[in-house]
């Protein structure tokens, strides 16, 4: 038992010094894998755009989901953001596009080029013969499924005769045939082209067009279309787009909350070591030494896996006055023991058997929360969720083994 | 200490704590963040001091926003570091540059420390979320300890634990949401997502000291078939964990403390939503969830 507890405690100070080398931001730890900051620790924007699926068939959502997920994290990636996200998510009937963009310093640019992704669409016209009362043509519009998601490229031009520019616009395969089967069936009609939701122009086909090649020639200055083929050439939105949350941390605001963090977080897990040494005197010792074990390990844990968020932190911290409990429970159940008569090594042994249970149920309980939080949450909250869950699994393994191994060494 | 014996005091004085948080409530509601009803977080840093030879305060940035701005229910409140929180209705990016441009204008150099802009639609959203995510926790909670005292059935009911450990974690949840309203009412502080996730972490930790001592009386309970009195087993488990009770939840507030009066000030209401619920917590798994176990079995 004792040879086997020695080498369970060797392999755990292995385990700690490797995790301590690798969380530590310097030497080692931060040359080969530096800590991933989230962007409210960093600074940074986290947006929510809603989606207007409204003209797309249900059977193409998906896909047009997956192409302006496409279109804006290329746009994104323009900005030298390190790591952006770029997730779609569906929240009852609306679709959702979030971005986050870390360590930006400019959110309101990084806002206005994203909104100004140019959102192109074909429509076909019908044109009631009957006039209304006022004499005035009335002209409906049929979305199609020709939209910017199909275009490829598009070129600036200049009309030969009047030296106007126009936009030449490349569709890829998909989005030629398309076209073709739209000319096919509107020759002799007019289609119309929309930008934005404004319509731009309505010209009348001649003939049937193959090779996905259309051209927009609009009445534009020759700046206008030359940023509008930019735009074009940096991708075109697929369905429209509505910014409906933003939430932006200046880089020093996210500074000063890091450095606070982990200030009164170090402070708090001092003031557990000394009340556990005051209280529990030399089973404190090894709580103590537990407690730094499993922050050691619960930061390699995080370190390893996830992006560090303020509320993550605020959950490690939390998780850190819970773990201990677990030694406390078992030393006030081994103190019982020993005014009962029991020798000390075996009233530590009857000390963890006797507090499993209430210690079992009682993470179990704190792992049910954190499961339902991290459920119906969005993401500062799944971060402090994630934090506790990871924590609490972590605590059942360093306040019983770990606690138990250094025990059943150093007690005679 | 003869807890059972003086269970008609500790039960009133929990009794009026919560009446009263349910009168707060019900009274002066809660004063809902943005995250709920969509709006305007903003915060900002003046680095220049003065404005028209005024030292610049709430009051003034406030007035510039309502006369100069033409913006209608603005709150300011001053911050740390000369900066300001200020409260608006939803507003446009467009409209959010533009208001940015117009108090560089006035005040000079600003630091913008943080923008949060949401939508009415995704508060509401928040808004039902949170109401389910707190009744799953306190379904879940209770039916993982009606099942975990399954194999005492005698002499209590396992699922009478689970409907007193459900009384008792809103009795956790309901002196701290009354509280809130209070400071809702007398200092505008709002309850966002960060409150609902407080109570959700406060019944998490405070069923953890309930169970301790209901799992001491299950031992006990287990240890003398047969003859025994309910109330003396009740009190004797009582009293032989309200050492350990007390020591759980003191290295918690111990962190909560720090956390506190040395954290990050965004989490500064955060923390003592659970630090009050902690204090609370505690007291209810001593002096409330075991009166009441012994009041229920008693009453039939």
């Amino acid at each position: 038992m004792k040879q086997y507890a020695k080498f369970l405690l060797l392999i755990i100070i292995l385990l700690t010094i490797v995790g301590g080398i690798f969380i530590y931001p310097r030497w080692l730890g931060g040359k080969y894998r530096p800590w991933r900051l989230g962007l409210d620790l960093v600074g940074g924007t986290h947006l929510i755009y809603e989606v207007d699926m409204n003209q797309v068939d249900f059977s193409e959502r998906d896909s047009v989901m997956a192409g302006l997920r496409d279109v804006i994290e290329r746009r994104v990636n323009l900005f030298g953001v390190s790591e952006p996200h770029v997730v779609s998510a569906k929240e009852g009937d609306s679709y959702r596009l979030i971005v986050e963009l870390a360590g930006i310093k400019d959110v309101g640019e990084a806002i206005k080029m994203i909104g100004e992704t140019p959102f192109l669409d074909f429509r076909e016209v019908i044109i009631d013969q009957q006039l209304t009362t006022d004499n005035q043509q009335q002209i409906q519009f049929i979305p199609t499924n020709l939209t910017g998601r199909y275009v490829k490229g598009a070129q600036l031009d200049f009309d030969q005769t009047t030296g106007a520019p126009k936009v030449n616009i490349q569709f890829n395969d998909e989005g030629a045939k398309i076209f073709e089967e739209l000319t096919v069936r509107n020759v002799g009609k007019p289609l119309a082209i929309f930008l934005d939701n404004n319509l731009i122009e309505m010209p009348v086909v001649q003939e049937k067009i193959s090779g996905g090649r259309a051209q927009i020639t609009g009445k534009f200055t020759r700046d206008e279309a030359k940023k509008m083929v930019e735009r074009f050439n940096a991708g075109a939105l697929p369905a429209a787009i509505k910014i409906i949350s933003q939430q932006t941390i200046g880089a020093s605001l996210g500074q000063e909350s890091l450095k606070k963090a982990i200030y009164s977080g170090a402070l708090g897990t001092l003031a557990i070591i000394l009340f556990m040494l005051g209280y529990y005197r030399k089973f404190g010792i090894f709580a103590s030494l537990a407690l730094i074990i499993y922050t050691v390990l619960v930061a390699a844990i995080f370190k390893l896996g996830i992006t560090m968020t303020l509320a993550g932190i605020a959950g490690f911290v939390l998780s850190i006055g819970m773990a201990i409990d677990a030694n406390i429970l078992i030393f006030e159940r081994t103190k019982e023991e020993i005014k009962k008569g029991l020798t000390k090594i075996s009233a530590i042994e009857e000390g963890f058997k006797r507090a499993w249970p209430s210690i079992r149920d009682s993470n179990i309980s704190t792992i049910i929360t954190s499961i339902i939080l991290y459920y119906f949450t969005s993401s500062f909250i799944k971060g402090f969720a994630l934090a506790l869950l990871i924590g609490v699994l972590i605590s059942m393994f360093s306040a019983i083994t770990v606690t138990r191994t250094m025990l059943r060494v150093f007690i005679k | 200490m003869n807890i059972i014996a003086h269970r008609k005091i500790f039960l009133s004085i929990s009794g009026i704590f919560v009446l009263l948080s349910i009168a707060a409530i019900i009274v002066f509601g809660f004063q809902p963040g943005i995250d709920f009803v969509g709006g305007t977080l903003w915060q900002l840093r003046l680095t220049q001091i003065n404005a028209d030879g005024k030292q610049i305060n709430a009051e003034i940035v406030k007035n510039f926003f309502g006369t100069d701005l033409g913006v209608k229910n603005v709150t300011v409140f001053p911050g740390e570091n000369q900066s300001f929180l200020i409260r608006l209705p939803h507003i446009s990016e467009e409209e959010h540059q533009n208001y940015l441009q117009s108090l560089k204008t006035k005040f000079g150099e600003i630091e913008e420390l943080r923008f949060e802009n949401i939508g009415p639609a995704i508060g509401k959203e928040l808004r039902t979320r949170a109401f389910w995510a707190i009744g799953l926790v306190l379904l879940g909670i209770s039916l993982y300890i009606a099942f975990a005292f399954r194999k005492v059935s005698y002499p209590i009911k396992s699922w009478k634990y689970g409907v007193i450990t459900l009384v008792t974690l809103f009795h956790d949840i309901a002196i701290p949401a009354g509280l809130l309203s209070v400071l809702g009412w007398s200092g505008g502080i709002e309850i966002d997502t960060n409150f609902v996730v407080a109570l959700l972490v406060i019944m998490g930790f405070s069923v953890h000291d309930t169970i301790v001592v209901f799992d001491r009386i299950r031992e006990n309970l287990l240890l003398q078939r047969g003859r025994f009195d309910l109330a003396n087993i009740i009190n004797s488990s009582v009293n032989q964990t309200i050492a350990r009770s007390i020591n759980t939840s003191f290295t918690l507030i111990l962190v909560l403390l720090a956390l506190f009066f040395l954290g990050p000030v965004t989490l500064k209401y955060f923390v003592l939503t659970i630090l009050i619920g902690t204090i609370i917590g505690t007291y209810s798994s001593i002096f409330v969830a075991s009166p009441l176990l012994l009041i229920w079995k008693s009453s039939k």
